[in-house]
């Protein structure tokens, strides 16, 4: 077999950049704990209000026991419940999203808060907006004719603004 | 080759370009509606047909259809001996196909199956539709039965012998294929069909998910494919010089065979359903898959050096300027390399356990991926029409210089229409929605990057005009005196003996499913040992 001496190095670089490539995302994901959204959590969609987490009433931004700040959200066509949400900025969020009906997806334009919400599952993730402003949470995947109604709100406030319980 | 050899493949072409054309107008109605700059034409039911219209056209029926054709025209071309099974068993799979496609484009049409090309449970469609889907996939397997069997016909008559390079990755490619395709099939056998047909109460939204998955990466490979054996073999052809390796090539083909199926879970990186181990697994074979498209890359462009110093080039770049740019297969080959350059780097981006959220479900992914299959995979199915369609017909082609202005228009369409979507997308504009119904602040950024993306649609389906023009005004032309030939490149250093397992995939096949089982065994057998809860059918 003929491998011209050129064409050898560039076999031997294009292994060593999908390497590096692998090795980079590798190290973020072990060292910051930079992962996409994964708990493997099941639900049963069509009964979501009889559950105590996401019954209508407990819906939004909660303490947990722990102090860490938790928001539970509800997707359904074609919103997301609550509609509209105070956070505080630079403090880790951890959202957990449940589907009433059908597939959804939930983008924090402009952050990297991106999850689909499957029925069936409980999509979690955690994150920290460090820029306080208004962004808008788009419904990022097809759920029916409404689809590109359903969005809502969620206002980023400044650290030492936020006030837990008047503004969530 | 007889006079008659040109029907099957032909027959086949036509219905993937034909379909195709209709589909390039839906796609410029879509970006006018969901530009939101004409109110006339915004018509939500109507947008999400047509948005799942052209999908399924362009994923499903311009890509099957062309490469069963294209498949057909290589297996007789190359290895000069009947198909096994016969043309009969050929015209029995374009039947079948052609019947699915009917089926499923009547419902498409009426707004019974808005669904998308990806299905999206639990929106259910009208049964006939998953149905017509399903027939349209079990054609292509015939075609598949018939690549492979024809390779191992002539290999059998030539012991020994390496099998033609074009031969051999159009018969990767059927392997490729039938091997994906198994996933998208027991969703749609096992799921959506009883479940559509109330036979069954609720499917499990997040397996159906998963094993869609399995198809949905490999499928983009099986697009991909076609246009890199005209790399290999048409495109240094048409420059007048050889392929610069034989060998690579076949090594490249053989990488994107073994790791385009074990890693479709990438698109599945922001699902709830899928431990984030699996996902890294996936990654990492979704970085390996870059290194075959890297080695591609060489040896297009060296092939292509070699041409132009046969030209006369002179100097770093003078072989570059020294190339014959103005015959269609070079100029598409250049503008293919362009666009999956530029589309590699997005990809990067999604392909990224971590950066993928930044982008998930935004128009930077449906920029990307109109890059890398509308631009470099699209146009080079162009180029191939070109090339193959005098030796198909026995007729010259109308005009290449029409072929050269559709090619420009369809590249520089391209550019226009996916660019700015790449800044959509950062700019955080979900991908599938139509005219935006959100607050006007956060609309305002988007519009001069929506009217940049409505002037390519229209581009686009000028260029695809003119290529129905030109390919169905070259049957009008008189005969040649002589039947023009269907020629390959021929490699610079001539493969005269192969290693077995550069000649063959019996190898391969077992360590795709070995492969197989790892990366997808336990994600899928999960959903058997999970108390999961299933969904019902909902109506768009």
């Amino acid at each position: 077999m003929h491998v011209d001496s050129t064409e050898r190095k560039w076999v031997i670089l294009s292994f060593l950049m999908a390497f590096a490539m692998i090795g980079i995302l590798a190290a973020y994901a072990i060292n910051y704990n930079i992962r996409p959204p994964s708990n493997v959590e099941t639900i049963d969609s069509t009964a979501l209000q009889l559950t105590e987490e996401f019954a209508e009433d407990s819906l939004g931004l909660k303490k947990a026991e722990d102090g860490s700040l938790v928001v539970t959200m509800v997707a359904m066509r074609y919103g997301f419940y609550p509609q509209d949400m105070k956070v505080p900025a630079n403090t880790p969020i951890t959202f957990r999203i449940a589907s009433a009906d059908v597939l959804h997806g939930v983008h924090t334009a402009g952050t990297n808060m991106n999850t689909m919400v499957v029925p069936g599952y409980v999509s979690q993730l955690t994150t920290t907006f460090p820029k306080p402003g208004k962004y808008p949470m788009f419904c990022n995947e097809y759920c029916g004719l409404g689809h590109d109604f359903m969005w809502s709100r969620l206002i980023v406030v400044p650290k030492e603004e936020f006030k837990f319980g008047e503004d969530s | 080759m007889d006079a008659q050899a040109g029907r099957l493949p032909l027959a086949n072409i036509w219905i993937a370009f034909i379909t195709f054309l209709l589909a390039a107008f839906m796609g410029l109605y879509q970006v006018s509606e969901r530009s939101g700059l004409f109110p006339r034409i915004e018509f939500v039911e109507l947008y999400y047909r047509s948005v799942s219209s052209h999908g399924v056209i362009m994923g499903f029926v311009l890509t099957t259809f062309f490469i069963m054709g294209f498949g057909y025209w290589i297996a007789r071309s190359t290895l000069k001996i009947p198909l096994w099974g016969g043309n009969a068993l050929g015209w029995l799979s374009f039947l079948v196909s052609l019947g699915g496609t009917a089926a499923a484009a009547a419902m498409l049409f009426t707004g019974h199956a808005s669904v998308m090309y990806t299905f999206y449970p639990p929106l259910k469609a009208n049964p006939v539709f998953y149905i017509g889907a399903t027939l349209l996939v079990v054609g292509s397997w015939i075609w598949c039965l018939q690549m492979v069997m024809t390779m191992n016909a002539w290999k059998k008559a030539n012991p020994g012998a390496p099998v033609p390079l074009a031969m051999y990755a159009m018969t990767a490619n059927a392997i490729l294929w039938f091997i994906t395709s198994l996933g998208v099939a027991s969703e749609v056998l096992f799921q959506l069909i009883p479940w559509s047909l109330g036979l069954i109460d609720t499917i499990d939204v997040g397996l159906a998910r998963t094993l869609f998955s399995w198809t949905l990466h490999a499928i983009v490979y099986f697009w991909l494919i076609p246009a890199y054996i005209a790399f290999y073999t048409l495109v240094p052809k048409a420059a007048g010089g050889k392929l610069f390796s034989d060998e690579f090539s076949r090594i490249s083909i053989l990488m994107l065979l073994v790791f385009s199926v074990p890693i479709g879970m990438h698109h599945l990186y922001v699902d709830p359903m899928q431990a984030a181990g699996w996902k890294f697994v996936h990654m990492l074979g979704t970085f390996m898959v870059a290194i075959p498209t890297l080695i591609t890359g060489f040896t297009v462009i060296a092939s292509l050096e070699v041409s132009g110093r046969l030209r006369g080039g002179k100097g770093l770049f003078g072989w570059i300027k020294a190339l014959n740019w103005d015959d269609p297969m070079v100029l598409a080959g250049g503008f293919a390399l362009l666009m999956l350059t530029i589309g590699g780097w997005g990809g990067l981006v999604n392909a990224s356990y971590s950066m993928d959220t930044a982008v998930h479900n935004t128009q930077w992914i449906t920029g990307h991926f109109h890059l890398i299959f509308a631009g470099t995979t699209v146009i080079m199915y162009f180029a191939i029409a070109y090339y193959i369609w005098p030796a198909m017909t026995g007729r010259p082609l109308f005009s290449q210089r029409l072929a050269r202005f559709q090619l420009w228009l369809w590249f520089i369409g391209m550019l226009v229409l996916t660019l700015p979507w790449h800044i959509l997308g950062l700019l955080g504009q979900p991908r599938r929605i139509g005219a935006p119904a959100y607050s006007q602040e956060f609309v305002e950024p988007w519009i001069p990057y929506e009217m940049a993306m409505v002037l390519g649609g229209a581009i686009l389906a000028l260029s695809a005009v003119l290529l129905i023009v030109n390919l169905l005004f070259s049957h009008l032309k008189r005969r040649s005196t002589q039947r023009p030939r269907m020629e390959y490149a021929e490699a610079l250093h001539p493969t005269l003996k192969l290693p077995a397992l550069l000649n063959g995939f019996g190898f391969w096949v077992i360590v795709i499913a070995a492969y197989m089982v790892a990366s997808y065994g336990y994600p899928i057998l999960q959903f058997f040992l999970m108390d999961t809860h299933g969904s019902f059918p909902w109506s768009i």
